[in-house]
């Protein structure tokens, strides 16, 4: 399965591990199932032949009669033949007078301790016959005759071979049918994991067949702790192909932007070195205004690669859009860009809360913030505020705003009219752009009485009031 | 002379008084040189086994053997002290007494042993694998071809009691049985008789009625039946029969049943050869042993006989425990009273 990938691996297989676990699971069942069949099987042959070892002393102790003031004892054969069911059993057995004394049979059976004789149920006791292990058991019989008074103990006593054999009979019959079970038990368990395992190792094989750099989604069918997987991997797949994606189109854009304002700066140093003394003041102006707008592109398109890989590596975390707009007019990067420019803040008492990230909510707001002091006309205001059930941040300014044909394109990944120009505007905007397609949000621009409006809107988190 | 009497190197008949066994032999090979003697205590005569023992040391020629013959109730004795007393144990205790030796198995007196040959021996003729059924000997009725007509003699035990059921019979003082108190063998055929059928009350009620005599000796009854004294003798092994032919002496095997007895084989514990001892064992349940039984009339073949009995009318001595309530000392006074009543005719001890 997964060895043909030449990746060698060092672990032992799933589908192994979990055999592992099921075999010693029936092992040790299979363990305990012995023990207890044993136990089962040694106590059966006991009851039974303690049954037989019974009836043969109950048949014995009939047979005692009294005679002339003394018992007598016609042993049946019936008695020696219940006991040679055990076919193989040597048999002792003893008939005792009230006194102790030996009526018949063989002097070396012992009878059970007087304690035990007096009471009237069969006393069974484990002892010894010429050295080997025996069960016997004792019955009384009462006589109260005119002669003759007392009791009679007749006591019966076998070898346990055949109790020992039946015991290992019966633990044998439950072993094979054990055995029997565990094995097809083994085969079901391996076949049910194996057909469980088997997404799995589709998923494995798909994967190993794969082309490396092919990053489009997987089949995530099967059952669903598969599909979890191979939808995570999706994602993450997706996650890598976007930001490959975003990396292809850093470069390409760094390139194609940078190409146009390098080419001028090395035209303006080549025209200074050939100029007239009197003319490099003014070339070096124009060389040292060039370098600075390469600059600020440089920033724009840093930080909308920034704005884009955090949108896909960063969690959004609930946060005041209030905050945003304050930090933005705090940080003020528009002194910079227009000094004596006033901005005003428009923002309500209440939080306008969404589900974002700071530093790319900065971002976007900074560069539509950019934007309106660059090409807008004062008064420049940044508000704040909830539209329509969106949260909406906006910066608004009394101009007209850009052209209708502008305005239809503006936002792209990039304007070569922008870039040419030194212009960072439609960057700008395209990060803007970014921002709102990462936290679900939208952005527009519109012309309204009071002026022009830039707004990002952005779905209103309410899960911190409803907590 | 025949060749296994020059094998044979000492008879001594009735030996000295001291000594129970009733006579010894010695068998050796002509040609090897025996590193191993090998003691058999039996109840069966020597001039019976002795072929086959010569057999069986030119077989194995290693062995010394050395044959004591014994009365049964005598070699039971000595089988018994020697396994609890300590007393000097044989190699190999081979006796008609099934009862006692069976008595000898219980006491864990016996070695066991395990051969193809063994296993092969039917379940009734060995027990615990310790004690072994070698031989097969009718218990018969004889009775004397001159002085019965032939269409008179009783075939079966109902044909008898019929027959001592005649008023004034000519059978009064003319039957002879075994005496249970004297002979093992008369009373393990006197017990089985009592337990395979109802025939035999009646029976000792007609031995009663005609003053039926009771014996010791298989020699003396067949003795007295060739010669006229008895004219019917009932309970008569078989093989000692076919081992003295006499001319006027008539087997019959009785058709409503018949017993059979098998004398048994064992190895005391104690045995100081083992090894030789089941040597001989496996000899005598060979081929060749067998066939060699079969010879000296120890092993009858019913099968081969012109008039084979019933199937159900075989009842072979079973060798197991139930043979032990013979040995019970209460059931045996009892059936050794009921045995006197019925002679009380014969003067009591």
């Amino acid at each position: 399965m997964v060895d043909r990938s030449g990746v060698a691996p060092v672990t032992t297989s799933l589908l192994s591990r979990v055999m592992v676990g099921v075999l010693s699971l029936l092992a040790i069942g299979g363990c305990v199932i012995t023990l207890a069949a044993f136990a089962y099987g040694r106590n059966a042959a006991r009851q039974a032949y303690d049954r037989l070892l019974l009836g043969a002393a109950q048949d014995i102790a009939e047979s005692v009669d009294i005679r002339s003031g003394a018992p007598v004892v016609d042993i049946p054969v019936s008695a020696f033949g219940l006991l040679a069911l055990a076919t193989d059993d040597r048999i002792g057995y003893a008939v005792h007078g009230p006194n102790g004394a030996l009526i018949t049979g063989h002097d070396r059976v012992r009878q059970p301790e007087p304690a035990d004789a007096r009471s009237a149920a069969p006393v069974y006791f484990d002892d010894t016959m010429q050295g080997e292990k025996a069960r016997f058991v004792t019955v009384l019989r009462r006589f109260t005759e005119r002669d003759f008074s007392g009791t009679v103990a007749v006591t019966v006593g076998q070898t346990l071979r055949a109790r020992q054999a039946m015991a290992y009979e019966l633990t044998r019959g439950a072993m094979l049918v054990t055995g029997l079970g565990g094995i097809a038990l083994i085969l079901s368990a391996y076949l049910v994991i194996r057909s469980a395992m088997r997404p799995l190792e589709r998923m494995a094989e798909e994967l190993i067949a794969r082309d490396p750099y092919d990053l489009t989604p997987m089949t995530a069918d099967g059952p669903a702790e598969v599909a979890v997987v191979a939808h995570a991997m999706n994602r993450f797949m997706q996650r890598l192909d976007r930001q490959v994606g975003a990396m292809k189109n850093l470069i390409s854009d760094t390139a194609h932007q940078l190409r146009t304002p390098v080419a001028a700066i090395r035209a303006q140093t080549e025209l200074a070195l050939e100029d007239a003394p009197d003319q490099q003041p003014q070339r070096l102006e124009r060389l040292v205004r060039r370098t600075r707008s390469l600059g600020e592109l440089l920033d724009q398109m840093l930080s909308r690669a920034l704005v884009i890989h955090r949108a896909d590596n960063t969690p959004p975390e609930p946060m005041d859009l209030r905050d945003i707009a304050l930090r933005v007019i705090e940080e003020q990067d528009h002194e910079v860009l227009a000094p004596g420019v006033e901005v005003e803040l428009v923002i309500g008492d209440r939080a306008v809360m969404v589900m974002g990230d700071e530093i790319s909510l900065c971002e976007a707001v900074k560069n539509m913030l950019a934007n309106a002091l660059r090409h807008g006309r004062a008064p420049i205001q940044v508000g704040v505020g909830i539209e329509g059930g969106d949260a909406v941040i906006w910066v608004g300014d009394a101009g007209e705003g850009p052209p209708e044909e502008v305005l239809s394109r503006i936002g792209q990944r990039f304007e070569r009219s922008a870039a040419s120009s030194g212009n960072s505007a439609g960057l700008g905007l395209s990060i803007v752009k970014s921002v709102a397609g990462a936290l679900n949000g939208s952005f527009r621009m519109e012309r309204g009485a009071s002026g022009f409006r830039a707004t990002l809107a952005l779905p209103l988190d309410t899960s911190g009031e409803q907590a | 002379m025949r060749p296994w009497l020059i094998a044979a190197v000492l008879v001594i008949l009735r030996a000295t008084g001291s000594m129970a066994q009733e006579a010894v032999a010695e068998f050796k090979s002509d040609t090897g040189v025996p590193t191993t003697q090998l003691l058999v205590r039996s109840t069966t005569d020597i001039e019976i086994l002795a072929p086959l023992l010569q057999a069986f040391v030119t077989a194995t020629p290693t062995i010394h053997l050395q044959y004591e013959q014994w009365g049964s109730n005598a070699l039971y004795d000595d089988s018994l002290a020697a396994c609890e007393r300590g007393a000097a144990p044989a190699d190999v205790v081979f006796s008609s007494g099934v009862h006692q030796m069976v008595d000898l198995v219980n006491r864990a007196c016996a070695h066991p042993y395990r051969s193809a040959a063994t296993e092969a021996l039917p379940v009734s003729r060995r027990w615990r694998d310790e004690i072994w059924g070698i031989t097969q000997e009718p218990a018969v009725i004889i009775y004397n071809t001159a002085l019965v007509p032939e269409d008179e003699a009783p075939v079966s035990r109902f044909a008898l009691l019929d027959l001592m059921r005649q008023p004034e019979s000519a059978f009064t003082g003319k039957i002879a049985t075994y005496d249970v108190e004297t002979s093992g063998l008369g009373f393990l055929f006197a017990f089985m008789d009592s337990l395979e059928a109802t025939t035999f009350g009646s029976l000792l009620e007609g031995f009663s009625r005609l003053q039926a005599v009771a014996t010791c000796c298989s020699a003396e009854i067949i003795d007295g039946v060739a010669e006229g004294r008895y004219l019917i003798a009932y309970n008569v092994l078989g093989s000692y029969v076919d081992a003295r032919p006499r001319r006027d002496v008539g087997v019959i095997l009785p058709r409503d049943y018949t017993l059979f007895l098998s004398r048994t084989f064992m190895i005391p514990k104690q045995a100081a050869h083992k090894r030789e001892a089941a040597l001989l064992l496996e000899f005598l349940l060979s081929p060749q042993g067998q066939t060699m039984l079969a010879d000296v009339n120890l092993f009858q073949r019913i099968d081969r006989d012109a008039r084979p009995l019933p199937d159900s009318a075989r009842r072979v001595i079973p060798i197991d425990p139930k043979l032990l309530v013979a040995m019970d000392r209460h059931r045996r006074q009892l059936f050794v009273e009921q045995w006197r009543t019925t002679f009380a005719a014969e003067p009591q001890d």
